[in-house]
């Protein structure tokens, strides 16, 4: 049952001709109003996720929903379609279980605000944001247990409620909440930032109704839907083949052992629409690894991969929607039955996006990006210090980005937009731990003609005993190579006890003790090589080798021979013409690196850790053992 | 009789402002700049405008100098070989930075790299190591530094930096960098981290360290070679720079600490509308500084700029502090266009710039521009520069065409909308720093300068509500009234990083005190007098576990008087302003700043013969322009005839040697005392 939405003024709005002036007006007020809720979000929040990672998104939507301006957005339709009660003027929803709305946000970490924006007693439009708790209670610190088998153990579950009632605020709901939360400060400070940004955006959204008016705003949204339609339809008809072609990748594992678990989609033109089939990916995991991915979110990030591969001028909307068609099997990995576990979703989130890549490039090679998406790596430490005072650490970490088109993929930075690094000396100052090395890993990124980015290794030293929990993928499938280009390193995790001894930790870890003295060695993935390596100029080689970006080994994957920190010509000639020799005629797009069964034969001497198990899919065949 | 001469150096126009201290008497001068050696072209602007006032450099007792030449190193990548030392496992400090990609969700699909200021070749590692107490957990070890030091020297660096982590709290180990530094490499100018920026933050603090290191040796070169050619003219008064934060520091000071000067170009705009506003008779103003290729906009509240603790140069953002003016990329050069996939029409942000630059200017544009715009509805109706240049309206008309024609629409509309849509660029820049801070912009008037401010201004303040529109006096150098009107000024910042539970108001007195004492003494290096200087001080405080600092300024009277414990309600109130909550959790005090302030230049400004009302002695011919969707009559004025309380009715425009203003229709121009127009709604 939808929403019923109560209107004191339910005149509909006239469709008038809006001038291409006032149209790009009203497109950079949307434009600067968005920019607007960041601002506020970044002033007024106050947990270290969410001010210095950046993790909160934004939007704006009209009247039905539709997002104009933002990026993870598109999640009203849905929400609506599901919400059994009114939307009135002086509300204001506030919600974070991903089952209520479809999985439209996709785990309870996620708090999402939205508030229908009225005037003149008629919804005019929605502004929403959500983001990013660092603690929402449940079994673990960071409520993101990686071994939790149902949304129970997860933490606090908020349906769509209104925290807002005609315009009254209930308190009771809020202290409710927080009571739930092992970090109530930040957690009612980030809220009243979520809140804070949606009102700002929607004062500037009232003021363009009122300086332009109400139906010159509200046909300029349409037009601007509309412009975004024609634009995206144009993309398709000459990107997108009507012969299927299907991708297929993995979540390394799910942290009780099983792996890997296979996403695939595939994907046609069909009557100038697109459909995008997610047939043949893995049911869903026992653990928390599942992603409950809503069709309307695949559609935006489809969107968004289109306009970022082939022609990034365009400014991206909900308009193109009815262009797409998403197909996700009910019980699989992207679509889970209630109650699976989804607090890390993560890993299959980051996974969407290689494969997103790896389809839109299969037919135009030129414009195909490596893989360099593991997830969002998270490390968490928590214990109780000397002074007796609680700490509690959540940080995300960043790997290679994968060779480009435009070139070599950048060495530790982030592929999500927005986040940063947490500055080492915050680190020190304000947790008990010492950051011994924070440096990449030399020759981790995949070789190519624009090699990989090299992943980062970062060297933490516990100064208290604690618990850690570690999340990252990519450990076991590595990130695939373009075009000739090579895969990139695997992550891996080790921990160096006081007397040196090393234990190769899992890359999905919980409640894992650590002693003061140890040190973490978090070291993360290499984005996969574009283009031929035997390609690259080997003077770039010797400039890496004296930056420390590879090594003299690393260098011949090359085919380069550096001797004394200098090419030695007519051997890197040999050794070019005898790899030359050894492959194939022709490169191949996609290179994965050994296949599945290989890895698992070779896992525990390449890795250290032992192989996962194929998954089984019978929910309580796991609880049984 | 003392003359100040105020010199700002452009792209295109090197600007000059001499103020005779005596009577409030000034002259302009502006010159074409001379990128390969701006110093000719200062000297040539400097006899020209000596000439005009009837005296010689010679009577000159202080020249105030704004200058792009350290912001020009660091964006055309043209400054020294930096060698950069750092701690062992940080020598990718500079690659990683901050691990941010802009462009949002696949940005990094099309993200080009920038290279780091310090390369990684000339980039190691020294053991050794201190904690975030600022105590010793290593040990340094002599031979490892002479290794590092020579890999150096072998590799030809040509300026040394040292960052090690938790510096900013203990620089010992950096010191011992520095002396071993002194045998091995002698010729190398050295910039430790604790000493150039002590504060928290490691990518910051080196970044800003490079970045300091890295423009020394050009700024160096520069300030030298021009003091050298205004002494051999015979200039004997003493040489300051116009720093990011609006002070002047000496040159020999800019010398040593050129990322001070970073934002020194647009900091003379908003310390020239501060020395307008002040005898106009307004405190709160917004400044919207309109160039050729952007426009910088600012705030002044209680004719206080707002400052900010980072400058940005480019994609670098580094740690010193800086007037807080935002940059859009919207000005008189923007290219308007239409793309073939969505036929949305843009300007900017790329420009002509001043080569080819717009159409109308004849130089060889053929693309359409806010410029040519202005040109086609006949905002611009004569020549620039008083006469000596003509613009091409036929070629800017062929251009806009374009535009009309790619959209379906009438030539003035095309044009007028490229108008509309630059103003709403420079509309959200100022939003930025006015709305998104908490400020009412309708408590504020708007000053329009540089070559294209005074077009904008009235369209603007309407977008904004924020009245009067200004157009002050000598719009195009303004900038150089700015370097000329304004005072010394230094700061020394520390990381602190204590709760107030922790600490104790003796200690952190103690502390202030000897900060101020170190600031005075500089100022006292540069002949001022101890009784001329002021100090003050500013606490950035938070709640512990908060990652946002709130600055407050306070004396030590204050201090004193209400301790730690009025500091800290002070920031609950601000907290409570700023954010509308506070919160249980204990304070923290993050950062303390002492600031030096030298005298306040007392003059009088120069006051304009007192007119009756009418302005019609100034006119000097009816014209027609396009005001809401028709040809209108209009009249043009020249700027210099007007004389005080003349009231201008729009549509006008007011034209002089460098500048041009556009009073609207429905809007009222009134000439002050002192020849500032104020621009409101009729």
């Amino acid at each position: 049952m939808p929403a019923t939405i109560i209107q004191a003024n339910a005149t509909p709005f006239n469709q008038v001709t809006v001038d291409p002036v006032t149209l790009e007006v009203i497109e950079n007020a949307l434009r600067n109003a968005r920019i607007e809720m960041d601002a506020t979000l970044v002033r007024t929040a106050m947990s270290p996720g969410i001010r210095e990672q950046g993790d909160a998104f934004p939007l704006i939507a009209d009247h039905k929903g539709r997002m104009i301006v933002g990026q993870f957005g598109s999640y009203i339709g849905p929400f609506l379609d599901g919400f059994d009660g009114t939307v009135e003027e002086g509300d204001m929803i506030f919600l974070s279980d991903p089952y209520s709305v479809g999985g439209a946000i996709s785990h309870c970490n996620d708090w999402l605000v939205l508030l229908p924006v009225f005037k003149d007693g008629r919804l005019l439009a929605y502004t929403s944001m959500f983001g990013h708790q660092s603690d929402i209670g449940g079994m673990v610190p960071g409520s993101m247990p990686i071994d939790a088998t149902s949304i129970f153990q997860e933490g606090v579950r908020i349906p769509p409620v209104k925290i807002w009632k005609k315009g009254v605020y209930n308190e009771d709901l809020v202290k409710l909440v927080m009571h739930q939360v092992r970090t109530p400060a930040w957690c009612k400070a980030d809220l009243n930032a979520l809140i804070a940004s949606c009102r700002v955006a929607a004062r500037r959204v009232v003021e363009m109704a009122e300086r332009f008016g109400d139906d010159i705003y509200v046909s300029a949204t349409e037009m601007l839907l509309d412009r975004n339609f024609r634009a995206m339809q144009h993309l398709i008809e000459t990107s997108v083949s009507e012969e299927p072609v299907s991708f297929q990748d993995y979540v390394c594992d799910d942290g009780l052992g099983y792996g890997p678990y296979k996403i695939k989609c595939t994907m046609w033109r069909e009557n100038g629409r697109v459909v995008l089939d997610f047939d043949g990916t893995d049911p869903q995991s026992s653990a928390s690894i599942n992603f409950f991915l809503n069709e309307n979110m695949m559609k935006m990030f489809f969107g968004i991969y289109m306009i970022m591969v082939f022609d990034p001028q365009i400014l991206f909307n909900d308009g193109y929607y009815d262009l797409i068609e998403v197909r996700i099997p009910e019980g699989s990995l992207l679509k889970p039955r209630f109650p699976a576990a989804l607090s890390g979703r993560t890993h299959a989130l980051g996974r969407l996006f290689d494969i997103l890549g790896g389809l839109l490039g299969q037919k135009t090679p030129q414009f195909l990006n490596a893989a360099g998406f593991s997830s969002s790596p998270h490390l968490f430490y928590a214990g109780t210090d000397k002074q007796g005072k609680w700490f509690q650490l959540f940080q995300i970490g960043f790997g290679g980005i994968p060779g480009r088109p435009l070139g070599d993929g950048p060495d530790g930075h982030s592929l999500w937009p927005g986040f940063t690094n947490v500055p080492n000396e915050f680190l020190e100052r304000y947790f008990p731990l010492r950051i011994e090395r924070y440096e990449t890993v030399p020759d981790s990124g995949g070789a190519g003609l624009h090699r990989g980015g090299n992943g980062i290794n970062m060297v933490y030293r516990f100064l208290e005993p604690g618990v850690i929990a570690i999340h990252d993928d990519r450990w076991f499938v590595p990130p695939w190579g373009v075009n000739g280009g090579e895969p990139g390193a695997r992550a891996r995790k080790v921990l160096v006890k006081a007397d040196g001894t090393e234990i190769v930790l899992g890359n999905k870890l919980e409640e894992y003790q650590v002693e003061a003295g140890d040190q973490l060695r978090f070291i993360t993935w290499g984005g996969g090589g574009w283009g031929d390596p035997l390609e690259r100029d080997p003077a770039l080689l010797v400039k890496e080798l004296r930056q420390g970006l590879v090594t003299v080994d690393g260098a011949r994957r090359y085919g380069v021979v550096l001797v004394d920190g200098a090419v030695d010509a007519a051997a890197t000639e040999a050794l070019r013409a005898q790899m030359r020799a050894a492959r194939g005629a022709s490169l191949p797009t996609f290179n994965f690196g050994a296949d599945i069964e290989t890895l698992r034969a070779n896992c525990e001497a390449e890795t250290g850790l032992p192989a996962p198990r194929q998954p089984v899919w019978h929910p309580t065949a796991v609880a049984a053992e | 009789m003392a003359y100040r001469l105020g010199v700002d150096v452009g792209g295109t126009f090197t600007d000059l402002l001499l103020l005779d201290q005596g009577s409030g008497n000034f002259w302009r001068h502006k010159t074409p700049s001379t990128p390969r050696d701006s110093s000719i072209g200062i000297l040539s602007g400097v006899e020209a405008v000596c000439a005009k006032a009837g005296i010689t450099p010679a009577d000159v007792e202080f020249f105030l100098h704004g200058t792009t030449v350290a912001t020009n190193a660091v964006l055309e990548g043209k400054g020294a070989r930096v060698g950069l030392i750092v701690t062992e496992g940080y020598r990718q400090i500079m690659q990683i930075a901050r691990s941010f990609v802009p462009g949002g969700l696949a940005g990094w699909i099309v993200w080009p790299k920038p290279t780091p200021l310090a390369a990684l070749e000339d980039t190691v590692e020294i053991k050794g190591r201190v904690g975030a107490q600022g105590e010793e957990v290593r040990p340094v070890d002599d031979a490892d530094i002479r290794a590092a030091l020579e890999t150096l020297k072998a590799q030809g660096v040509e300026a040394l930096t040292v960052s090690l982590i938790n510096a900013y709290l203990n620089g010992a180990h950096e010191r011992r960098v520095a002396e071993l530094a002194a045998e091995i490499l002698p010729d190398v100018p050295i910039s430790l981290s604790h000493v150039v920026l002590p504060e928290m933050q490691e990518y910051e603090r080196t970044l800003t360290t490079v970045a300091n290191a890295s423009v020394r040796p050009i700024v160096g070169n520069y300030v030298r070679n021009l003091r050298s050619k205004l002494r051999d003219a015979g200039m004997a008064g003493s040489l300051s720079l116009l720093r990011s934060d609006g002070g002047l520091m000496s040159s020999e000071k800019s010398e040593e600490h050129p990322v001070s000067l970073l934002m020194s170009g647009p900091a003379g705009g908003v310390t020239g509308a501060l020395w307008v506003a002040k005898n106009a008779g307004i405190k709160n103003i917004l400044t919207l500084d309109v160039g050729g290729t952007s426009t910088d906009v600012a705030l002044i509240e209680n004719l206080e700029p707002r400052r900010v603790r980072t400058t940005e140069v480019g994609h670098l953002s580094v740690r010193a502090s800086s007037l807080d003016v935002k940059t859009v990329g919207a000005g008189g050069g923007s290219i308007a266009y239409v793309p073939e996939l969505t036929k949305a029409l843009r300007v900017g942000p790329q420009s002509a710039g001043a080569v080819p630059g717009p159409v109308a200017y004849g130089k060889g544009g053929t693309l359409p521009t806010v410029t040519d715009a202005n040109v086609v509805l006949g905002y611009l109706p004569e020549a620039l520069l008083g006469g000596t240049f003509k613009l091409d309206r036929e070629g800017a008309t062929r251009a806009v065409q374009t535009i009309a024609d790619a959209l379906g629409i009438g030539l003035m509309e095309a044009a007028r909308g490229i108008i509309d849509i630059v103003n709403e660029n420079m509309f959200g820049a100022l939003r930025m720093i006015s709305v998104q801070q908490g400020y009412d912009p309708r408590h504020f008037a708007l000053m329009g300068f540089g070559g294209a401010g005074p077009l904008h201004v009235n369209a603007v303040a309407r977008l904004m509500g924020s009245w009067p529109a200004v157009s002050p006096v000598s719009p195009g150098v303004l900038c150089a009234l700015g370097d000329a009107t304004t005072r010394m000024r230094t700061e020394t910042a520390r990381s602190f990083s204590r709760r107030f539970i922790d600490t104790n108001q003796e200690e952190v007195l103690a502390l202030l005190e000897e900060m101020a004492a170190q600031t005075r003494s500089e100022l006292a290096a540069e002949g001022i007098a101890d009784q001329d200087i002021t100090t003050q001080f500013e606490l950035d405080v938070r709640y512990d576990g908060q990652a946002f600092e709130v600055p407050l300024s306070i004396d030590t009277e204050t201090l004193r008087r209400d301790g730690l414990a009025g500091v800290t309600a002070r920031f609950d109130e601000e907290h409570h302003r700023l954010f509308t909550f506070n919160m249980d959790s204990p304070h923290e005090l993050v950062n303390l700043r002492a600031v030096a302030l030298g005298p306040i230049l007392e003059l009088q400004a120069h006051r304009l013969p007192e007119g009756d009302g009418d302005p019609s002695a100034a006119k000097i011919r009816d014209h027609e322009l396009w005001a809401d969707g028709a040809m209108r009559p209009a009249v043009i004025y020249d700027r210099a005839r007007l004389r005080a309380g003349d009231i201008v009715p729009g549509p006008a425009i007011v034209i002089e040697m460098d500048s041009t203003t556009l009073i609207e229709l429905g809007c009222v121009g009134t000439v002050d005392a002192v020849g500032n127009i104020l621009i409101n709604p009729a």
